[in-house]
């Protein structure tokens, strides 16, 4: 069993060693969640790297991850358990055959651990090997608020109760990372219970080090470029701002075009993997692309 | 809290009567206090005693308040109604407009002149005439011009009076007609539903030894849409909006009115959020507030930029949800129509249902010859006057049939 990290610097190199890099904020506010036993709530923009660090911690510390992506409409039956109904009914039917169907044995037999499905919620509180769980919680926003204030009491306390089982409690309390897009607001007592921490776009030095944890085929040209015109591209007024995944996913675009450098008709062939938004992207049709570009350039220059 | 006279009590025998007197002031203002109440303040007076002035008020304040928001309307009330000479001339001086102004030695508090209206018209029982408030007609004059220079002030909003907020309470038992919900994905139990409840189905059938007999059903459930209001507060509206934002105010403090979640944003030459404005329950202190928040108050008009700052900022925070957006503005633009089109057409695309009330549009004359509102009209499901009560009743026609466009063919077609 991997120990927690005993400080910040740790946790920096923890998560480097699964290919995350992260700044010493992020980094500070990871730490002090693992230290403390607190949820750590993630709040930022879509493909600012919320959900990866989850990721990264439970490879890191060598933990099972367990992921409840949250939809609108989910309930505790397909976030805590459910019943296996279709083995309960055929169960009940061969009670009848057989004839021997004594009510209460058949009751206890039907709502036992063999007829449970255990949902994320719920397995995150069954011991694991190697620890306890990295539960991630992903786009919390996109419930509604019951789930939220059930969601609430189930962080307070980790234990659920079935009503024929019995109340399941974690043997410890599994590493609780709840991430949002905000796109509403999540109520503030959810936020109380958590270590806050906003999630912003990373500086240039910093994506370029993404970068080259995630596409370490790029050429140094190349990925120079391509972070110089995104990190240009946020300053712009646009609609939706790219996010570092959309950063990855365009250098991956341009290598397997074997495109050596950025140039207008390039740009304007792969724009799609970079702005999601039609207003966006006819904002950057035909001059306005070569502008940033030649900006860019120029700033790389002394470089 | 300011320095008192020493206060002469009355007699004994008329102290139960005036607290009575006194616990129906509060009512009038608007403090939820019931016989009860009064009784219990009695019991506690004679148990108290009142040797002191401020234990008789925190006695009565143990007994009437039950939230911290009523306590400024308590305090008022106290001092007028146990008779601190100097406060009563204060009232009176400002109860009376003329004299308004001239008297005035400070600005009167929010929930004073509430405090002051609710004890008069308490005096109605009493062999003093009252003077009772005018009910009138929220008309307003729109002026038709765009200002060109931004004054940055803070702007105290006119309080409310007693009458305006029996006028609101009016207007929004008409306003809850029934919004039509929104269908959610969860499913609950609903013996008409579709979906097959196999939880509810087996427990059914194990209290009867395992024999099924019928099969429970599920259904979607239903929840109310949110309600998010973009309120116009630059100088050619600014009046308007007043009105507007009592009524905001009113109705997202209504315990199911049909909306889950009323978000506020005034815009003028920039935008700003009053959600949490709009939740504190005294209408003085959340107008103050917001008046407070809103320094552009009549500005100028930036339609254009507000909406883009809102739909940067906010759309994708507030408009989640299937969220209805009141946008009530004149639609005189200040700067390039062409923006204000795009950034409309992006708020149209993000919310369910967007319903424009324009106060200018109570002119049986006016077309949609200013270019900010050409720009506007094609990009709103709904267009309409709401200029005054009667026109804020007809809103709640749009807000219930999502097919009604108010007045936006007429103009659509004065456009081509």
């Amino acid at each position: 069993m991997t120990p927690i990290p005993d400080s910040i610097e740790a946790v920096q190199q923890m998560l480097a060693g699964q290919d995350y890099v992260c700044g010493r904020p992020l980094a500070t506010v990871a730490f002090l969640a693992l230290r403390l036993g607190r949820p750590l709530f993630l709040e930022g923009e879509a493909g600012t790297g919320k959900t990866e660090i989850a990721k990264a911690i439970a490879a890191g510390l060598g933990r099972r991850l367990i992921r409840l992506q949250c939809y609108e409409g989910l309930d505790a039956a397909s976030a805590v358990y459910e019943w296996n109904f279709a083995e309960q009914m055929i169960a009940i039917r061969t009670a009848e055959a057989t004839g021997g169907a004594d009510r209460a044995a058949l009751k206890t037999e039907l709502f036992s651990q063999d007829y449970l499905i255990e949902r994320p919620l719920l397995q995150a509180m069954r011991p694991q090997e190697g620890g306890a769980p990295v539960l991630l919680i992903d786009e919390i926003d996109r419930t509604d608020e019951p789930f939220e204030a059930f969601l609430l009491e189930a962080l307070s306390d980790f234990q659920v109760t079935i009503p024929e089982l019995g109340t399941i409690r974690a043997p410890e309390p599994p590493i609780v990372i709840l991430t949002s897009n905000r796109t509403r607001e999540v109520h503030d007592a959810l936020k109380r219970r958590c270590l806050y921490h906003w999630v912003d776009y990373p500086n240039f030095d910093r994506e370029m080090e993404i970068l080259a944890a995630r596409a370490p085929e790029a050429q140094a040209t190349l990925s120079r470029e391509v972070v110089a015109f995104v990190q240009q591209l946020r300053t712009e007024d646009l609609f939706k701002k790219p996010g570092v995944a959309e950063t990855i996913d365009w250098a991956k675009c341009l290598l397997a075009l074997d495109a050596i450098a950025l140039s207008p008709e390039v740009i304007a062939d792969t724009l799609g993997a970079v702005l999601k938004y039609q207003d966006d992207i006819r904002k950057l049709q035909g001059s306005e692309a070569k502008r940033i570009l030649d900006e860019v350039r120029a700033e790389l220059a002394p470089a | 809290m300011a320095e008192h006279l020493p206060l002469d009590l009355p007699e004994d025998g008329k102290l139960s009567q005036n607290i009575t007197w006194f616990a129906r002031a509060l009512r009038k203002a608007g403090l939820p206090v019931g016989p009860g109440r009064v009784i219990e303040a009695i019991r506690a007076v004679e148990a108290a005693g009142f040797t002191d002035r401020r234990d008789f008020y925190w006695t009565l304040h143990a007994c009437f308040v039950s939230r911290p928001e009523h306590a400024t309307v308590f305090a008022q009330i106290f001092r007028l109604y146990w008779r601190d000479p100097r406060y009563m001339e204060h009232m009176m001086a400002m109860l009376v407009p003329a004299v308004r102004g001239v008297q005035e030695d400070r600005p009167a508090a929010p929930a004073e002149k509430r405090a002051a209206e609710a004890l008069l018209a308490d005096q109605a029982d009493r062999p003093v005439d009252p003077a009772q408030p005018q009910e009138t007609e929220v008309e307003i004059d729109a002026s038709a011009t765009a200002s060109g220079d931004e004054k940055l002030r803070a702007l105290d909003f006119e309080q409310m009076s007693t009458a305006e907020m029996a006028r609101a309470r009016q207007i929004l038992s008409q306003m809850s007609l029934p919004v039509p919900p929104v269908i959610t994905r969860r499913l609950v139990a609903d013996r008409r539903g579709r979906a097959p409840d196999w939880r509810r189905t087996l427990r059914g059938a194990l209290a009867r030894g395992g024999e099924v007999t019928e099969i429970r059903t599920r259904a979607r459930a239903t929840r109310w849409p949110n309600l998010v209001a973009l309120c116009d507060i630059s100088g050619s509206m600014s009046q308007y909006s007043r009105a507007i934002l009592h009524f905001l105010h009113a109705v997202s403090n209504r315990e199911g009115q049909g909306w889950a979640r009323v978000h506020g944003f005034t815009f003028g030459t920039r935008l700003t959020n009053i959600t949490r404005h709009l939740a504190d329950r005294d209408v003085d202190a959340a107008l103050q507030a917001a008046g407070r928040e809103a320094r552009d108050w009549e500005g100028g008009t930036r339609i254009g930029a507000c909406l883009a700052e809102f739909n940067r900022d906010w759309s994708r925070r507030v408009l989640g949800q299937g969220a209805v957006v009141l946008l009530i503005t004149d639609g005189l633009e200040r700067d390039d129509p062409a923006r204000l089109a795009a950034q409309m057409e992006r708020l149209h695309l993000s919310c369910r249902h967007l319903i424009w009330l324009n106060p200018l549009l109570r002119w049986d004359g006016f077309a949609p010859r200013a270019q900010g509102v050409a720009a506007m009209l094609p990009h709103v499901d709904s267009f309409r006057a709401g200029h005054n009560i009667a026109a804020l009743e007809g809103l709640a026609a749009a807000l219930a049939d999502p097919r009604d466009h108010g007045e936006r063919a007429r103009l659509m077609a004065m456009l081509s």
